[in-house]
C-alpha cells in the first residue's frame, strides 16, 4: 500500500498546485470541458463507492442517488444556514484565524481570508454531508442487508425513491422548488482529492482483511456464514463506506451545481451510476473509474453528434426506405438512458464481467461465481 | 353511520386499486414460479399495455365515436361492451407477443447465469422500453379516450361506485377464473405447475420448457394488458414512465402474498391496496409510495416466505 500512498501524494501535490496555478484561468476559457472534468470527478466517486458494495461485495444496491441526495441536501444546507456564521468565526476580519495569525506576518499570504475560508467551509459541509449519508446508510443498511440479492435491490430502490419523496415533503430543503447552495466552492482540487481519497479508501479496505470479508459475502455467502463470517456485517460497512462517499460527492456536486432538485436524485440518477460499475467489471476498481469517465464524456460526445447535418439527413434516407414517419432521431442520441439500457443488456449478454474486468484481474472471480 | 360507509368506501376504493396490483402481481409470480427471477421490466409491460390500448381506442374512435354514450344503459350496453372487448384482447395479444419476444431476446440467453446478471439484464430492458416509448409517443401524458362512460352507479345509497371501479373488479374476476382454469385444467397449466417444482423433472417427463416458459410470459404479459386498460379506463392520463411504480408495488405484492404463488398474488394485490387507500385516506397521503416498501422489508424479515408461500429451503 505503500507505493499507492505515493501516488496519492504525488497525484494531490500536482491537483495542489494546479488548483494554485492554472485552474481558474482553465475554467474561466474552458468552462464546458471544466464542467466535464468536475463531473468526471464526482461520478469517478459515486462509481467506486458503488462498486465497493455492488461490486467487491456482492449486493446489489439501486439506492446510491438516495445517499448522494442526503449528502447534497445536508452539505447544502449546512453551507446556507450554519457555515456562514463558523467562517465569520473562524476567518472573518476579527476572528480566531486573524488572531492566531497576527504574530506571524509571513504567513499573512497564506490566510488570505475568503479561499481559506471558502475550502474550509467546502470541507466540513462535505464532511457533514458524507457522515449524514453514512448515517443514512446504516440506518437503511441494518434492515435491508439481511435480505439477498433481487430483493435487496427493490428495497434499497426503494430506499431511494423515499428520500426523495421525503425531500419533496420537507420545506425546509426547498421541497419541489428545489434548493440553492450559495457557496459555489467545488473546484478540481476537492473534486479529484476527494476521488482519490476515494479510491484509496475502497482499495485500501479491499486489500485488508474486510476485503476478504467483502469478498466471501459475495462469493459464496452460505459458505461464508458457515465459516463464522458475519456476512451482516461486512455488508454493513461496505455500504455505510459506499453512502459516505456518496454523501460527499452529493456535497461537491450541491457546491457545483450551485442548485439542488429532488428530481436530480431520482431513480435514474442511482441507474448512471450502475451502469458505470457494470460497464467498468463489477469488482474492478480500474474498470469502474475508466467507465465513469466514459459515461461522463459519451452523452456529450453523442449530443454534440445529434446536431450535425448528419442525423437528419440519416432520417431522411431511413424514412425514404421505410415509409413511417419517425420522430426525430435526436431524441435517440440525446437520451442517454437509452444508450445505457442497451449498454445493460448488451453488456449483460456478452461480457457479464464487465469491459475492463480482465485488467484488474477480476474475471476469474467473476466466472467462478458465474459457473456456480 | 357516516364512519362505516366511509370504511366501506375506502374498503371498495382499495380493491379496485388492488384489482390491478393483482393482475399485475400475477406476471410477476408466474415468472418467479418457472425462472426463479424478478421480470423488472413487467411494470413496462403494464404500461404498454395502455398505450396498445390507446392506438386500438383512437382506431376504434373512427368507427363508433364512443364517447357520444353518457350512460351505460340498455340500449348502450352491447356498443361498449364489444369495444372493450376488442381493446382489452387487442392490447393483450400485443403485450402476450411482446412479453415473449423479451423472453426470447433478452433473458433466454441467460438461462444458467447467476440471478443478478438476468437482474440487471432486466433493468435494462425495462429502461429500454421507457424510452423508446418516450421517443415514439413523447414524454407528455396523453388522454386515453372514453371507453365506458365513468358514472357511480345509482341505487347504492351513500355508497360511491363509479362505473369504472365495477369493471375493474368484474374483469379481474372473470380473468382470475380463466387464469384458475388455465393453471388447473389445461395441459399447459400442469406443465407450468409441473416446471416449478422441478425444471430438470419436468424436461425429462417431455415437457418443452422452453415453450412452457414463454407460455407464462405470455400469460403474465397479457394480464398485465389488461391492468394497464382497466387503469386508463379510470383515470385516463398515461405516460411512459407510468408502469414504475405499479410495477414495484405489484412486485410487493406478489412478495407478501409469497412469490410463486398464484392466490398468494391476488391477496397480496388486494391488501396492499386496501392498506394504501386507508392510509391515504385516514390522513397520510404522503406516505402512500412509501407504504408498499415498509410491506416489503417488514415481510421480508418476519416472514420471507409471504402469507401463503411454501418454505424452501437454501441448498448449498
Amino acid at each position: 500500500m505503500s507505493r499507492a500512498r505515493t501516488i496519492l501524494g504525488i497525484f494531490l501535490l500536482f491537483l495542489f498546485l494546479f488548483a494554485l496555478t492554472g485552474e481558474r484561468p482553465f475554467a474561466s476559457h474552458l468552462a464546458y470541458y471544466y464542467d466535464i472534468l468536475i463531473n468526471i470527478g464526482i461520478n469517478v466517486i459515486l462509481a467506486v463507492s458503488l462498486n465497493l458494495v455492488n461490486g467487491y461485495t456482492g449486493q446489489f444496491s439501486l439506492g446510491h442517488a438516495g445517499f448522494m441526495a442526503v449528502g447534497a441536501y445536508a452539505a447544502g444546507s449546512w453551507s446556507e444556514h450554519l457555515s456562514p456564521g463558523l467562517v465569520n468565526f473562524l476567518a472573518g476580519s476579527n476572528g480566531v484565524l486573524t488572531f492566531v495569525l497576527q504574530p506571524f506576518p509571513f504567513l499573512q499570504p497564506f490566510a488570505f481570508p475568503t479561499a481559506v475560508a471558502d475550502n474550509l467551509a467546502l470541507i466540513v459541509a462535505t464532511m457533514f454531508g458524507g457522515l449524514l449519508a453514512a448515517l443514512a446508510g446504516l440506518a437503511v443498511g441494518i434492515p435491508s442487508l439481511r435480505l439477498r440479492g433481487d430483493y435487496l435491490a427493490i428495497v434499497t430502490l426503494g430506499f431511494g425513491e423515499i428520500i426523495r419523496t421525503l425531500i419533496l415533503n420537507i420545506d425546509f430543503l426547498g421541497a419541489a422548488r428545489g434548493m440553492s447552495v450559495t457557496g459555489r466552492y467545488t473546484n478540481m482540487f476537492w473534486t479529484f482529492g476527494f476521488a482519490a481519497v476515494a479510491i484509496y479508501v475502497v482499495l485500501g479496505l479491499v486489500n485488508s482483511t474486510y476485503g476478504r470479508g467483502f469478498l466471501t459475502v459475495r462469493d459464496d455467502e452460505v459458505a461464508a456464514e458457515a465459516m463464522g463470517i458475519n456476512t451482516t456485517k461486512y455488508k454493513v460497512i461496505a455500504f455505510v463506506v459506499g453512502a459516505f462517499f456518496a454523501g460527499t460527492a452529493g456535497s461537491l456536486f450541491a457546491h457545483y451545481a450551485g442548485f439542488l432538485t429532488p428530481e436530480g436524485f431520482n431513480f435514474f440518477k442511482s441507474v448512471d451510476v450502475v451502469v458505470m460499475v457494470i460497464l467498468g467489471g463489477m469488482g474492478s476498481t480500474t474498470g469502474v473509474i475508466l467507465a465513469a469517465a466514459l459515461l461522463t464524456i459519451l452523452p456529450e460526445v453523442l449530443r454534440a453528434l445529434a446536431h450535425t447535418d448528419f442525423v437528419p439527413a440519416a432520417q431522411k434516407a431511413i424514412e425514404g426506405v421505410i415509409p413511417i414517419h419517425l420522430p426525430p432521431l435526436q431524441g435517440l442520441l440525446e437520451n442517454r438512458l437509452i444508450l445505457y439500457s442497451l449498454l445493460l443488456i448488451i453488456m449483460m449478454l456478452t461480457r457479464p464481467q464487465g469491459l475492463f474486468g480482465d485488467l484488474a484481474g477480476s474475471r476469474k472471480r467473476v466466472t467462478s461465481s458465474a459457473s456456480k | 353511520m357516516a364512519q362505516v360507509i366511509l370504511f366501506l368506501q375506502q374498503l371498495l376504493n382499495g380493491l379496485s386499486l388492488g384489482s390491478i396490483y393483482a393482475l399485475i402481481a400475477l406476471g410477476y409470480t408466474m415468472v418467479y414460479g418457472v425462472l426463479r427471477f424478478i421480470n423488472f421490466a413487467h411494470g413496462d409491460v403494464y404500461m404498454l399495455g395502455a398505450y396498445a390500448g390507446f392506438a386500438i381506442t383512437n382506431v376504434i374512435y373512427r368507427f363508433v365515436p364512443l364517447d357520444q354514450y353518457n350512460a351505460i344503459s340498455r340500449h348502450t350496453f352491447v356498443p361498449i361492451f364489444v369495444c372493450t372487448a376488442i381493446v382489452m384482447l387487442g392490447a393483450m395479444i400485443f403485450c402476450a407477443i411482446l412479453g415473449m419476444s423479451i423472453e426470447r431476446i433478452a433473458y433466454r440467453p441467460l438461462r444458467d447465469r447467476p440471478r443478478l446478471t438476468v437482474l440487471i439484464t432486466a433493468i435494462g430492458v425495462s429502461l429500454f422500453l421507457q424510452n423508446m416509448t418516450q421517443f415514439f409517443v413523447g414524454a407528455q401524458p396523453q388522454a386515453f379516450k372514453q371507453l365506458i362512460p365513468v358514472r357511480a352507479i345509482e341505487g347504492l345509497g351513500d355508497l360511491t361506485v363509479l362505473s369504472s371501479q365495477a369493471a375493474i373488479i368484474i374483469s379481474t374476476i372473470v380473468l382470475m377464473v380463466f387464469l384458475r382454469l388455465i393453471v388447473m385444467k389445461t395441459k399447459i397449466g400442469l406443465a407450468m405447475r409441473a416446471l416449478s417444482v422441478n425444471p430438470t423433472a419436468c424436461s425429462l417427463m417431455g415437457v418443452n420448457n422452453g415453450l412452457v416458459i414463454s407460455f407464462t410470459f405470455a400469460l403474465g404479459s397479457a394480464l398485465a394488458a389488461a391492468a394497464g386498460i382497466l387503469v386508463a379506463m379510470d383515470s385516463p392520463s398515461i405516460t411512459p414512465l407510468m408502469g414504475n411504480l405499479p410495477g414495484i408495488k405489484a412486485f410487493v405484492a406478489a412478495v407478501l402474498g409469497g412469490i410463486g404463488n398464484i392466490p398468494g398474488a391476488v391477496v397480496g394485490g388486494l391488501v396492499i391496496g386496501v392498506l394504501e387507500t386507508m392510509v391515504e385516506g385516514y390522513g397520510f397521503p404522503q406516505l402512500r409510495d412509501a407504504i408498499a416498501f415498509g410491506v416489503l422489508i417488514i415481510i421480508l424479515l418476519y416472514k420471507p416466505t409471504g402469507l401463503l408461500g411454501r418454505v424452501e429451503r437454501e441448498k448449498v
